[in-house]
């Protein structure tokens, strides 16, 4: 490498000076390079982890089974618990956003009551998807129903379009939210079922505050899975989909109604 | 047949300086409006998590139906060669422009996110009637411009019927994609018909029309331009058989969902119980959108009078209003069958009627999309000759003439 290899070039140039401005030109390129590197690594690792956070398996679909008959009237662990994790605060006004709410349903005749929670029910063929205009509004592989808050344009056609009154529209500023968890001001947001837990193979916030403190109503798992928990206990007692007849294939289904 | 000559208004006296100002301010609190309501947040209106569309979406509505029928007298003209119809189809185009543009201002400053515009052009999901909407609204701008353009450059008339043809068909489809914007929500039970969408089109007619009166009986009156029977008799009658057509889909159209018992508690509330929708459809829609103008415009009394076109066609407007608002409001007011058959409560005010109050904000914004409609008529008028020099009855088509002030062929 040191030994010039154009004669001429080698004639016009000073005794030792092609060696030098070599050696000033390949120390600044390992410059350069030490620069860089980290940053190209960082980008790499980013890239990966992106890629292991989108890697959403077509193979299962994930879903929530709710024991009607176990979900006591006066626990609010599961709102409470997705109210902390997500960062949403409920104020009482018809402006507030929520994600998940305690609906008390009574059968008129009989009188009898049960308390049920309410949330994005990610169906198969979800309604707020079908009617985005920008696709904000997507399903991942694995059947999470998610906006993504970079195309969402706020227009709420799909609060318009979703039966079950899931989604909110964040109609002031938000602090303090966590960097999993984005959520913004003039866009749409819903139950994720808690999708950084689930990448990283925990259950949602609301099923592990039930089974913590309430009355262990809410199992999470994969509905494609015949050895699955909820598979198991779908097999076992009859379940029910809300607004089964609009055929939106919910992945939220309710015992005991 | 006298040929049509056509002049720019001359827009230089007070008046048309003091109606620019005020069309400006109104534009100007609009915008100031938007601004807030971007700035701090739709917290400042009254849409809510349970009203998630309102007084925006209302006027933006009722001006994007309106704009769609302002054309159609062009297409009479135009498409089904009804010459009578001719010297108005370039002022029909202009409102068709004006109005549309006014509706998509109000409907892009009420999204969340109205800096996101590019998003919405450059991201489209084909299976959302919204995004149909997107093409269908910028290309009416598009295909009506150039079908003013052939109107109004001589080189280029013999094209007009085709480009005409194209402009009629755009609108039909443009207002069964607004029709069914609605229509499609089957999670909503004062929505969820088919009917919805061709409902659209015919209140569209009686919007359009309506409008289309009013502009060109003030602008002659302003401008001093003779403005015959023949024309107005003659309009008049069509607005007359449109009212009545709406009156006819929207009587179809809540007889259907009275049939159906699972609509049974939304149509008693739009209908009976609702309180100001009730009013609003009762009084608004059907009294003022419908009999009112109907008997203004063929009592014996009233018919040859032209104060009674104004109150007519000023009632329909206040009907059509009532009507969007009953629509877009009430539909929402209604709560949503999650649990059918159950009595429900919660924090999240299910199975209750949701409550929306108007604020000023979202009001200012409606109001600045109509003032724009009003502002870009109002100067295209005295830049480009879209008005006829005379509208009188010996200016017109002979057959104009012939048919006279009673010309109930117009209806055909």
């Amino acid at each position: 490498m040191n030994e010039p290899t154009d004669g001429t070039a080698n004639a016009a140039m000073p005794e030792g000076g092609i060696d030098a401005t070599r050696r000033r030109l390949l120390g600044a390129a390992a410059v350069v390079a030490l620069a860089v590197a980290p940053g190209v690594s960082l980008i790499a690792a980013a890239d990966a982890g992106h890629r292991r956070a989108t890697a959403a398996s077509p193979a299962r679909r994930f879903g929530l089974l709710i024991d009607t008959t176990r979900c006591r009237r006066s626990c609010t662990a599961c709102v409470t618990a997705c109210s902390a994790y997500n960062g949403w605060i409920n104020q009482g006004r018809p402006s507030d956003p929520q994600w998940i709410r305690q609906v008390e349903v009574t059968e008129p005749v009989s009188g009898l009551s049960r308390s049920v929670p309410v949330m994005c029910q990610h169906c198969a063929a979800p309604a707020c998807v079908e009617v985005c205009p920008t696709g904000a509004s997507f399903k991942r592989a694995d059947g999470i129903v998610l906006v993504d808050r970079h195309l969402c344009i706020g227009c709420r056609y799909c609060m318009m379009a979703c039966p079950y009154k899931a989604r909110s529209f964040v109609s002031e500023d938000v602090s303090d939210q966590r960097p999993d968890v984005p959520r913004g001001k003039g866009t749409v947001e819903g139950c994720t079922l808690c999708v950084p837990r689930v990448d990283a193979g925990e259950v949602p916030a609301c099923v592990e505050a039930c089974s913590r403190q309430g009355g262990g109503a809410m199992t999470f798992g994969d509905l494609n899975d015949p050895q699955s928990a909820i598979r198991r206990a779908l097999a076992a007692y009859p379940a029910v989909q809300l607004r089964a007849d609009l055929q939106m294939d919910p992945g939220v289904r309710y015992q005991g109604l | 047949m006298s040929a049509i000559h056509y002049r720019e208004i001359e827009g230089r006296g007070a008046g048309f300086w003091a109606l620019a100002a005020l069309l400006a301010g109104l534009i100007a609190a609009g915008l100031t409006a938007a601004w807030f309501m971007e700035h701090i947040g739709h917290v400042i209106t009254g849409m809510t998590n349970q009203v998630v569309w309102g007084v925006p979406h209302v006027i933006a509505v009722f001006l994007i139906v309106a704009a769609s029928g302002a054309l159609n007298t062009a297409s009479i003209a135009s498409v089904f060669g009804k010459v009578a119809y001719k010297p108005l189809a370039r002022l029909s185009g202009l409102l068709a422009i004006a109005l549309l543009s006014g509706g998509l201002l109000v409907l892009v400053l009420d999204l969340g996110r109205p800096d996101r515009l590019a998003v919405a052009m450059t991201h489209y999901n084909f299976r959302s009637i919204f995004a149909w909407n997107i093409f269908l609204y910028t290309g009416f701008l598009g295909v009506t411009g150039a079908y003013l353009w052939v109107m109004m450059e001589r080189r280029l008339n013999d094209h007009t019927r085709r480009v005409g043809t194209a402009a009629f068909l755009w609108r039909l489809i443009l207002t069964t994609g607004t029709g069914s914007i609605f229509g499609f929500l089957v999670a909503r039970q004062p929505y969820d018909e088919a009917i919805m969408a061709p409902m659209f089109i015919v209140m569209s007619f009686a919007f359009g029309l309506a409008i289309l009166l009013l502009v060109l009986m003030s602008a002659c009156k302003a401008t001093g331009r003779p403005l015959g029977d023949a024309v107005v008799m003659r309009l008049k009658n069509l607005l007359g058989v449109f009212a009545a057509a709406v009156l006819y889909f929207l009587l179809a159209f809540h007889v259907t969902k009275l049939y159906e018992s699972e609509f049974a508690g939304a149509e008693a509330f739009l209908l009976r119980d609702g309180g100001v929708y009730t009013f609003l459809f009762w009084g608004g829609a059907v009294f003022l959108g419908g009999v009112l103008p109907m008997l203004l415009f063929w009592l014996p009394q009233t018919r040859r009078s032209r104060a009674a076109v104004v109150w007519g066609s000023l009632s329909i407007v206040a009907g059509g209003l009532a009507l969007v608002y009953d629509i877009i409001v009430g539909g929402q007011a209604w709560p949503l069958s999650i649990f059918p058959g159950m009595a429900v409560s919660s924090s999240f005010y299910d199975g209750v009627v949701n409550a929306y109050t108007p604020s000023l904000p979202e009001c200012a914004l409606g109001l600045a999309g109509c003032a724009w409609a009003a502002i870009v008529t109002l100067f295209a008028l005295k830049l480009l000759p879209f008005m006829p020099e005379s509208l009188a009855d010996d200016a017109v088509e002979p057959a104009a003439r012939i048919a006279g002030a009673d010309a109930t062929d117009a209806a055909a």
